[in-house]
């Protein structure tokens, strides 16, 4: 019997790049301590030095194919605030347009291909189902085939505005390039319908399948899967959800507001903490100070998802969308809640509210004008701009020289914010299931896997695109390093365990 | 493994931001032809994988390799090197992994610049003992490792030989099936090139009117408002277009903004930011102040070498004299 012993899960894909989850284990076998490492930098801080500021909206969404349109916004606010220009209330419409249909297209991303299909087909299903082709089945045919027409349309809509879906281009400090024709105002406009209907048909669904069946229930109320954090999220002047623009709101874990700033104090408020085991930073909250990965009111962890915005707002700007967040406080015991998957149901009425959003743009009479630039005449300095991305609220910060070229970048993406709580959500699943004596099976890679899903489909983008596959291999060393035994998963998803000698 | 005659194919992603697989996902209802015809034995994006079942393959198992990103990291490299034995053709797919893309610009900063400023300088980083990640780490309970952080992005043609090249920031999805089915079909061209596009620069195929109008002043896209009929470059606008391989349909142009060079040179061209600065001196007005008007293009490096500064005769100078110290 050894002393301690490390599991290593290893690739469990991305977040700009690849993840990897250490556990180890005491004497007893029992869970001493993970560690959720991120092994990719490629430095945008540093190599955005020297370009020139209108271009960041196109170079920084390289930092992610998943959702270059959020590093697309929050570049261009930044560039804007840069050059001090306000631009024209119909570029700035048609930006908030643009954002929300892909707000759509992510969200349904993630629920019908990446983390819903553990509710949907069934955590306990074979992972080889746990796909879209699996919800597909589960759901019928008809339902797939609107979930598919909804990512296609969503996708058109995005490249009407900005050219194309993955890296849109359009946006300039003080506007955008294009205006809307009538023709295609249209179009966006039956598209945007489609997802006001898509997103209706997903709660039903979602209530159908996960909200009926009591096991679920139980499972996202459980405390292996709770965490009592502080929460973040944009907010209107009324305090509602915005992905677009406002204030950057943020409650405590019982649900007061602790702090709400502009864009320009977020210095004030957030701090980024470095480990040596990962490449990718720990930001924190400020003022409340690094505790440690540990919840509650005294350690400045903070959780930046659609459960986050949920509870960091006081509601939701469209009617179809407010009348689900009640319905959603109504059913898990009011606010703020810290069930950590009860983010996949949130993540569905921001869908509904980005359709209602959009649709609410495309009908706006002033959507087709084609006063949709100011030209900058200030002197470029500084500048900061926040948007939420699907998976947090995402801050660039940049500081020009007189001709507007970057000589400072500073960059807290959405994913960032959630890394501290990744990595306690996904100690806490390993505490729950790894017990002394018990084999480690199955059960450990898919609670694993449902603690982090909840979070970002970052980490597994298009992980279930198909066949359905999580890649996980566990490894199991002794104190000296030496390679025990093998755990992984073939693609049938069936587990299987081979010892060091028949490797 | 396949127990079948099926094309074997595996697609994976080195240092890259994810939108080439996208890319792929992005053939829709083609994505299911594709399992049809052939067997992905890997895909990490959409499938399991595991390191030890490639490293288990006798050489040259898969038929073709996708490989998207570029070489970054040890393991980026390891992985490259890995493929590259167990793959009868490997495809450098996308900007990353065919001249480097955007990321390459890092290589104007060295390893120590981006490490000091992520960790250290960053305004909303606390680091007061300075931490940097390292590939080797003691924890308390046990010890932790780390890829290499190399000290510059490599286009993966530069780590291992590649037989194809598949231009893009992402590769758009009709050519991405395109290529696929070029693939599937057996139907490769001569190895060396460039699959997914056109032969001729993006200017060919541009619907903007060209007049033979000489600038006499550069601007930024932001500093005017552009005639949506005119050639980007005549009206003194930074546009990559005749240094830029055409096939991605233009979908930038279409909506008011300059290309910025994803699909790399065209055919012949080596160098895309020196054939860029050619087409730009092509545009001056030969009675212009020359050296103010190309002072007025900020950025030049930036911009003539957004998206190939890794693949370019500068970087190969760059690493020359490098070596020579």
């Amino acid at each position: 019997m050894t002393q301690t012993t490390k599991i290593r899960i290893d690739p469990i894909t991305r977040l700009e790049g690849h993840g990897s989850i250490n556990i180890f284990l005491d004497k007893a076998g029992k869970v001493v301590k993970t560690y959720f490492q991120i092994p990719e930098l490629r430095g945008f801080e540093k190599f955005c030095e020297g370009r020139p500021v209108e271009e960041m909206p196109r170079i920084t969404q390289r930092i992610c194919g998943v959702c270059p349109t959020a590093h697309h916004m929050a570049a261009i606010k930044a560039a804007d605030a840069v050059y001090h220009v306000d631009p024209p209330p119909t570029a700035k419409k048609i930006r908030e347009m643009m954002y929300n249909f892909f707000f759509v297209a992510d969200h349904a991303t993630h629920f019908y291909i990446l983390g819903g299909p553990d509710f949907v087909v069934g955590p306990d299903a074979p992972p080889a189902e746990r796909n879209i082709f699996g919800v597909i089945a589960k759901v019928g045919l008809d339902i797939g085939s609107k979930v598919i027409q909804a990512l296609q349309d969503t996708h058109e809509a995005v490249a009407i505005i900005g050219g194309r879906y993955i890296n849109p281009v359009g946006t300039l400090p003080g506007g955008v390039s294009k205006p809307i024709s009538e023709e295609e105002r249209a179009r966006l406009e039956q598209i945007a319908r489609g997802c006001v209907e898509f997103g209706q048909l997903s709660l039903k669904l979602f209530e159908d399948i996960v909200l009926k069946n009591k096991q679920y229930v139980a499972m996202i109320k459980s405390d292996a899967f709770t965490h009592r954090t502080y929460y973040m999220g944009l907010v209107d002047e009324q305090n509602r959800t915005n992905f677009y623009d406002g204030k950057v709101r943020v409650v405590d874990p019982d649900g007061k507001e602790f702090v709400k700033y502009g864009p320009n104090e977020y210095l004030q408020h957030i701090a980024e903490r470095v480990e040596p085991w990962t490449y990718l930073k720990f930001p924190y909250l400020k003022n409340v100070g690094w505790k440690g990965f540990v919840d509650g009111k005294d350690s400045g962890v903070y959780r930046a998802t659609p459960l986050s915005r949920c509870n960091a707002a006081d509601g939701m700007a469209t009617p179809l969308a407010q009348a689900h967040y009640e319905r959603f406080y109504h059913a898990l015991g009011g606010k703020p809640v810290h069930a950590t998957l009860a983010t996949h149901w949130a993540r569905l009425i921001e869908l509904l509210y980005s359709g209602e959003r959009a649709l609410e743009l495309a009908c706006d009479p002033e959507i087709t004008s084609t006063n949709i630039r100011t030209i900058p005449t200030a002197t470029p300095d500084e500048g900061v701009g926040i948007v939420e991305a699907p998976r947090g609220t995402l801050t660039h910060h940049y500081i020009t020289d007189e001709r507007g070229l970057l000589r400072k970048v500073n960059l807290v993406v959405g994913t960032t914010n959630n890394h501290a709580p990744i990595c306690m959500s996904v100690q806490k699943a390993a505490q729950g299931v790894i017990q002394p004596g018990k084999p480690v099976t199955q059960g450990l890679l898919n609670q694993v896997e449902m603690a982090f899903r909840a979070y970002d489909p970052c980490f597994g983008c298009a992980t279930h695109a198909m066949p359905g596959q999580m890649p996980l291999t566990i490894k199991l060393h002794d104190e000296d390093g030496r390679l025990i035994t093998v755990l992984s998963r073939d693609e049938n998803g069936r587990v299987t365990t081979r010892n060091a000698e028949e490797l | 493994m396949a127990k079948n005659n099926k094309l074997k194919i595996a697609i994976y992603w080195a240092a890259s931001c994810g939108g080439c697989d996208v890319a792929v996902v992005e053939i829709g209802h083609n994505l299911l032809k594709l399992k049809e015809a052939a067997d992905i034995l890997f895909w990490p994006a959409a499938m399991d994988f595991k390191y030890s079942d490639v490293e288990a393959m006798p050489d040259k198992h898969i038929d073709v390799c996708l490989f998207n990103g570029s070489v970054r990291t040890s393991e980026n490299e390891h992985i490259a090197k890995l493929l590259r034995a167990k793959s009868k053709v490997m495809v450098a797919f996308g900007s990353c992994a065919y001249e480097g893309c955007i990321p390459g610009l890092a290589n104007l900063y060295n390893r120590g610049d981006i490490l000091t400023r992520v960790y250290q300088e960053t305004p909303s980083t606390e680091n007061p003992d300075g931490v940097i990640p390292q590939p080797h780490c003691k924890v308390p309970e046990g010890d932790l490792d780390l890829p290499e952080f190399y000290e510059s992005v490599k286009p993966v043609g530069m780590v291992v030989p590649v037989e194809y090249s598949v231009p893009g920031c992402p590769p758009v999805a009709s050519q991405v099936w395109g290529v696929l089915e070029a693939i599937i079909a057996g139907k490769l061209p001569p190895v060396g090139a460039v699959l997914g596009a056109g032969d001729r620069n993006l200017c060919e195929e541009c619907e903007r009117v060209r007049d033979g109008t000489k600038v006499k002043q550069f601007v930024r896209p932001h500093e005017v408002i552009a005639d949506p009929k005119k050639c980007f470059l005549e009206q003194g606008i930074v546009c990559s277009g005749p240094a830029t391989r055409a096939g991605c349909g233009r979908p930038c142009i279409r909506v008011g903004m300059p290309c910025r060079g994803c699909y790399g040179p065209p055919e012949g061209v080596k160098d895309q930011g020196a054939k860029l600065l050619s087409a730009i001196m092509a545009v001056i007005d030969p009675e212009a102040d020359v050296e103010q008007l190309v002072s007025q293009i900020v950025d030049p490096v930036g911009t003539l070498y957004r998206f190939s500064l890794s693949d370019s005769l500068l970087q190969q100078i760059k690493w020359q004299e490098a070596e020579k110290k």
